[in-house]
């Protein structure tokens, strides 16, 4: 029986067998391949969309469950957050080969949209499970600070 | 902002763009040449009457910034603003795009591809300036010396023109010879540390397409059940279960033995068929010990006489260290390594009118194309490859065997070769498939006499050698030593008198690779830890200790001399320690490249080490894009020293133990506090700075929890008595 999902906006009918991950929905089915594989196993962050404006992994997040809700991918992003996160992801030069970057924006979004002003160690408890393999890791604290500045200025 | 294009689309728009568009690069015998004669002119920046600017890039983007230097090079010579020079991936032809410093072959590699491409972009730039302002100057009768070229604008006298507008009319003009190329007193890209990376937003905004985005019409996804254990092969399987899986197509088995391949609707399918496939393998020529097996054999191998002398003699060193004041010695033992780039290997194989097309984040594109010829019987010059952006690579996407590629062209020729067909490793896979740094022992016995000066130095390496018995044999292998096993140690720049390397191979099934630095990811470490030894040895300071050995006058060593000394004032090395922590420095030459790191800790091994502080000091040569430089030095940093803290390939009864991230553990973003690079304003020729930097990181942690703490001198710390934070 297809699935009815509500994903950046528009409504898509799919037709996959419950059980099925989010993530391979959203990739293979509807080919928006800017969500990554990288573990499978919710331990790399790669995956990370938004479900009703929450981060969560979309290689643990089954098919049947969020029916009904509003999913968000990294295409589809956009607010006053978004903005000043992409920005500060570009004015510091953040990605190097790119791959976990979908993954840790959208988890830096998820932060700055529920804390406009996280301290060091709230964004390293917050961004503590998105792996990036090439450490571009202080760059992305300081982008998410950088972030905040803009939203506050 | 990128676009791929296949090689014969290339060559036909490169020839239906004569006239309408300027382009620039170097004919058969390396001399400048513009857009000629298709086949014998290879292009490197092409400018439309749009004034569009791109430049061809020969070397793959895996996050090193190399595309974004290419076009730095271009963006200098044309007075442009970096943000207005596209980048374009060159097709694979080793003819026109090889790496000048590989020989005849395409590829990316060593730290090579800005010093292999420093002068040749420059050049190609360079004459496509000089062509334009004499364009501009025959039309408005003018003096070329009084056209100025800026920001895209040709002007003299009170014309203006755009560079657009003379794209026609510079195609004409004799090609230069030898273009003049700035002086660097000119230069306002190279070395500007306020550019933008040219993959920014296609990177941050979902766009940039890496192989695994691929979907390309009517593709089917393959994935493979391997043999648990290195050298295994495939005795049976059953798929009955496999058969219930919705949208699995056929298993059937790999001819070489190596396991069973797995075709499914989609990658989701293909996984979840692999999952159910039960297969009985046969392990008598495999691989079947078990790590400590392993580490007992390598550390044995080293207290032995080594197979190949690599530098000096053991008996000439053994009458040196007989005579010392004293010895001080150690074991050193460095598990196997995964890769484990963040995109998990993958590629796909689709048919063309003459033969295929491998679309794939390709490092090694001739050695691909020569692999995939052999597999498919193919002339390999109707193999094409579109090259995507490649989700990291550590070395991993350029094997000598051209694994995945080859796995790919089984995959695709086993299911008829009329089907586009892309092969997918799992996280699995890629922790479990091989590949690895070698497991590497090391034995060092090094003499001091009674001033504490080095009298001799016996250093013995053993494990799996990277190239013998490769394609690339002939070029790393001298009497029987795989320099890539002892660089680092027998090529040091310190002046060490009465040094001998020994060294002995390791035997096994398990593959090998050449992880980020290669041999310099372990050498360096044992290098760098024993020269802290000895100073420590002696009572001396680490930093005085080393220079001593660095003062020969010789153009390695005034270079690393030169970065221990930024290193050590920037991190304030003389000065007073807070309490609590503990300073530790190492400095190492890789790949042309000089660093010199100083890592600050707070806590100790027992209760916990927190890194607070990394400075870290390069010497590259002309720092072509002073912020990619930075993020290379962070990124090398990053990765050495999460392998070194936590990382190891261990086996039981030949099989892997680990599976996946959550025991091959990252580093993480609270790993390392900060991390400053200082970068020295050398006029040398640029060399590379994707590798150089992991090689100190080690050691110099390593030094650094030495002050208060242990010599850790079996990795990872992690496993040996080391707590972190
Ligand atoms: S792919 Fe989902 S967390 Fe790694
Ligand atoms: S940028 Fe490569 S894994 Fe993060």
């Amino acid at each position: 029986m297809p699935t009815s999902l509500n994903i950046n906006g528009q409504t898509h009918m799919v037709d996959v067998p419950d059980g099925t991950p989010l993530l391979w929905v959203i990739r293979d089915e509807l080919k928006l391949t800017g969500t990554k594989f990288g573990c499978g196993v919710a331990a790399c962050g790669a995956c990370t969309v938004h479900v009703d404006g929450e981060p969560v992994r979309s290689c643990q997040t089954y098919v049947e469950d969020v029916e009904g809700t509003e999913i968000t991918t990294i295409e589809g992003v956009a607010s006053e957050v978004a903005s000043a996160v992409k920005q500060a992801w570009n004015e510091l030069n953040v990605v190097q080969c790119g791959y976990c970057q979908s993954g840790q924006i959208m988890s830096a979004i998820g932060l700055l949209s529920e804390n406009r002003t996280p301290t060091v160690d709230e964004i390293e408890n917050y961004m503590w499970s998105n792996v990036c393999r090439c450490a571009t890791y202080q760059r992305i604290r300081t982008a998410v600070q950088r972030a905040s500045e803009i939203l506050e200025a | 902002m990128t676009t791929q294009i296949s090689r014969r689309n290339f060559l036909k728009s490169v020839s239906a763009l004569s006239g309408a568009a300027l382009v620039v690069g170097f004919d058969t015998g390396n001399a400048l040449a513009s857009t000629g004669n298709a086949a014998e002119f290879t292009p490197f920046v092409r400018i439309t009457t749009d004034g569009r600017v791109t430049a061809l890039i020969k070397h793959f983007e895996c996050g090193q910034g190399t595309a974004t230097g290419l076009a730095t090079l271009i963006a200098e010579e044309l007075n442009l603003p970096l943000d207005q020079v596209e980048i374009e991936f060159a097709p694979a032809d080793a003819a026109r795009y090889r790496n000048l410093l590989f020989g005849s072959i395409q590829g990316t590699g060593g730290s090579t591809a800005m010093a292999n491409s420093y002068m040749q972009y420059r050049q190609a730039g360079a004459a496509a300036r000089e062509m334009l302002v004499a364009a501009a100057a025959e039309a408005w009768g003018v003096p070329a010396n009084s056209v100025a070229l800026a920001d895209g604008q040709l002007t003299a006298d009170g014309n203006t023109a755009q560079i657009g507008d003379f794209v026609a009319s510079a195609s004409a003009q004799d090609v230069p010879a030898t273009p003049r190329l700035k002086d660097p007193s000119e230069f306002s890209v190279i070395g500007n540390p306020d550019t933008r990376r040219r993959d920014n937003v296609p990177k941050t905004n979902g766009s940039a397409i890496y192989a695994m985005d691929l979907h390309l019409e009517n593709q089917i996804v393959a994935v493979i059940l391997r043999s648990p254990r290195f050298g295994g092969t495939l005795a049976s399987f059953d798929d009955n279960a496999a058969v219930d899986v919705p949208g699995f197509i056929r298993a059937t088995a790999l001819p070489t033995g190596a396991g069973v391949l797995v075709y499914g609707m989609n990658t989701w399918a293909a996984l979840q068929a692999r999952d159910a496939i039960v297969a009985e393998w046969d392990f008598s020529q495999a691989e079947n010990r078990g790590s400590d097996q392993i580490k007992a054999d390598l550390l044995a191998a080293v207290n032995a006489d080594a197979e190949f002398d690599a530098k000096g003699s053991a008996a000439e060193t053994a009458e040196l260290l007989n005579g010392a004041a004293q010895i001080i010695e150690r074991d050193f033992f460095f598990p196997y390594l995964a890769t484990a780039t963040m995109e998990p290997l993958t590629c796909t194989i689709a048919p063309t009118e003459t033969g295929v097309m491998l679309y794939d984040g390709c490092q090694s594109p001739t050695g691909a194309q020569m692999a995939l010829a052999a597999v498919l019987q193919i002339p390999q010059e109707n193999i094409e490859i579109t090259t995507l952006y490649a989700g990291g690579t550590f070395g991993r996407r350029s094997t000598q065997t051209a694994d995945y590629q080859v796995e790919a062209a089984l995959a695709f020729a086993l299911n008829g070769g009329q089907q586009p067909v892309k092969l997918v490793w799992s996280r699995e896979d890629d922790i479990r498939g091989g590949y690895y740094r070698p497991a590497v022992a090391h034995k060092v016995r090094v003499g001091l006499d009674e001033g504490g000066r080095i009298v001799g130095w016996d250093h013995r390496v053993t494990g799996k050698p990277i190239f013998k018995g490769g394609p690339f044999d002939a070029f790393v292998v001298k009497n029987g030593v795989d320099s890539s096993s002892v660089e680092g140690v027998h090529d040091t720049p310190y002046d060490i008198p009465g040094q001998y390397v020994g060294l002995t191979d390791h035997r096994s099934p398990i593959t090998v690779n050449w992880w980020r630095s290669v041999g310099h990811t372990h050498t360096a470490y044992v290098m760098e830890t024993m020269m802290d030894m000895a100073a420590a040895a002696v009572g001396r300071d680490p930093v005085e200790y080393r220079m001593e050995y660095l003062n020969g006058g010789t153009a390695d060593q005034v270079r690393m001399a030169g970065v221990l000394r930024l290193a050590a004032e920037k991190s304030d090395w003389n000065g007073p320690v807070v309490e609590g922590r503990s300073r530790g420095v190492a400095v190492h030459k890789s790949f042309g490249t000089f660093v010199a790191e100083v890592f600050e800790i707070s806590g100790d091994a027992e209760d916990g080490v927190v890194i607070e502080r990394v400075t870290c000091a390069v010497d590259c040569g002309v720092p072509v894009n002073p912020d990619v430089i930075a993020a290379q030095m962070e990124s090398g940093i990053g990765y050495g020293i999460g392998h070194v803290m936590r990382n190891e390939i261990t086996f039981t009864d030949g099989e892997v133990d680990q599976f996946n991230f959550p025991d091959y553990e990252s580093l993480r973003i609270s790993d390392i506090r900060a991390i400053e690079t200082h970068i020295v304003n050398s006029t040398e020729p640029p060399t590379g700075v994707g590798e150089p930097s992991t090689p100190p990181s080690g050691p110099a942690l390593a030094n650094a929890i030495a002050v208060t703490g242990p010599r850790v001198t079996q990795l990872p710390m992690a496993a040996n008595g080391v707590r972190f934070f």
